[in-house]
């Protein structure tokens, strides 16, 4: 029910910031979205959106460090598993 | 990056987890707050790969779960009426009420419409404007900025054929009602992403400094999930007890502030009851003063409900993570999603539900 799902905008529509609407693509389907809440959002921006609301704006360089930290622990897996087949 | 793909990969799952073995030296018991969390684990058999250790419990953070009896009838109540148009999330329709759920009057003739947003609802009051357009506003924080939205909109505008049937409930007074309990066995929690998207995660950290627990703020792909256990478990093993951040990539330290705002601006914290739970004080939203011309109980002059649970169910110990679903008696035999007694029954991210759909047989069997 919490689920909140990220989308790419495409375009943004309105001049009033509590009225401010959104193209906003979920992998190629089109929706419109409510974008008051993320004001500073930009086109090409993806965006958490729940209930026809975008919720947050998702932190391109937060999402590139948490995936990094995880292709880390599969190196270093991986690594290991390479000093283990030698060993 | 889409962030979601990334975020789903077994291989890095399974080295996830064989990380989280590792660091793992004493018994340690997780719950995940957000049913939304419970379903990806249950689906993605996220907690069977993780070491014997670990137990994981499943919280009450599924709104159509704690939603009470009583509010489903005044749902029904509402939406039998001439010239309304009830308007509900897909989730709702098939809570059973007292004796009926939103599908079944629907079936009976009921104009009962499901909705993605409550703005399809507000569209909806426009263009009827002979029909009294209802909105069921369940759910948690995540939420109450689109309901809020929804509400401040049609009071700007003028739309006086709106009305929305409130049922929100907050997450950090829940978790201070099992933290409190006597019989609590949460030692570390994994709190909501979407929850703190909105609202960040300041209220978390007195809780955990006076419960001594870590708190993660983590997300809902599989990924997500098991960095957020290895976080709470590499504080438990040091002795740690903060709030930390998972889910940066979504989650600020003060939330939204817009979204905080919208809410603030339609809604005040009342008391609340969850079904399984009982009542409990400041546990949720209700609409302001101001606002009061929205609400659909004074609205249709819908007061003084009360409906007594089934005593069979245990799903208040199972919300409060004192039991698991394989420990009731009724569970797959008189209590089936079809067929629901209690709260974990009725949606798809209830425990119950989750288990009974992904794994019907006890893992000792």
């Amino acid at each position: 029910m919490c689920l909140a799902v990220p989308g790419q905008i495409v375009s943004i529509e309105g001049n009033d910031p509590l009225e401010l609407i959104g193209k906003v693509s979920f992998g190629g389907t089109m929706r419109k979205v409510n974008l008051s809440c993320v004001p500073e959002a930009l086109i090409g921006d993806y965006v958490l959106v729940h209930a026809g609301m975008a919720i947050s704006i998702i932190d391109a360089s937060e999402a590139e460090l948490t995936y990094q930290y995880l292709k880390e622990i599969d190196d270093l897996a991986t690594a290991e598993d390479e000093a283990n087949e030698i060993s | 990056m889409k962030y979601l793909d990334e975020y789903r990969n077994p291989k890095l799952a399974r080295q996830l987890a064989h990380g989280i073995s590792e660091i793992t030296t004493h018994n340690w018991t997780i719950m995940e707050v957000c049913g939304g969390q419970t379903h990806a684990i249950v689906r993605f058999g996220i907690d069977s790969l993780l070491p014997g250790e670990i137990t994981l419990l499943h919280g009450p953070g599924c709104p159509v779960c704690v939603t009470p009896v009583e509010l489903i009838d005044k749902a029904i109540e509402i939406a039998v009426r001439p010239k309304v148009i009830f308007c509900s999330f897909g989730d709702m329709m098939r809570v059973p009420g007292t004796g009926k759920d939103l599908l079944s009057v629907k079936a009976e003739g009921a104009d009962v419409r499901m909705v993605y947003s409550p703005f399809d609802a507000l569209k909806m009051a426009v263009d009827n404007p002979d029909r009294e357009i209802v909105f069921f506003a369940i759910g948690f924080e995540t939420t109450a900025p689109a309901n809020a939205m929804a509400v401040y909109q049609a009071k700007k505008r003028n739309i006086k054929n709106f009305s929305i049937l409130v049922s929100h409930v907050l997450v950090p007074p829940a978790i201070e009602a099992i933290l409190s309990s006597d019989n609590n066995r949460v030692q570390g929690f994994l709190a909501a992403g979407h929850v703190c998207a909105v609202m960040g995660y300041n209220e978390y950290i007195p809780i955990a400094g006076k419960y001594h627990v870590p708190i993660v703020v983590t997300g809902f792909e599989p990924l997500d999930i098991l960095q957020g256990i290895y976080m709470v478990i590499c504080q438990l093993e040091k002795g740690r007890a903060e709030v930390e951040n998972q889910y940066s990539r979504a989650v600020k330290k003060d939330g939204n502030p817009q979204a905080i705002g919208i809410m603030n601006e339609v809604f005040r914290i009342i008391p609340r009851k969850w079904r399984g739970i009982g009542e409990m004080p400041k546990s949720g939203l209700g609409l302001k003063h101001e606002y009061s011309e929205y609400d659909a109980e004074s609205r249709f002059g819908l007061t003084g409900y009360r409906v007594e649970e089934s005593s069979e169910c245990i799903s208040g110990l199972i919300l409060r993570g004192i039991k698991k679903p394989f420990d009731c008696e009724a569970f797959g035999k008189n209590c089936t999603p079809e067929r629901p007694l209690g709260a974990t029954m009725v949606s798809s991210e209830g425990a119950c539900a989750a288990y009974y759909r992904y794994r019907r047989i006890a893992p000792n069997q």
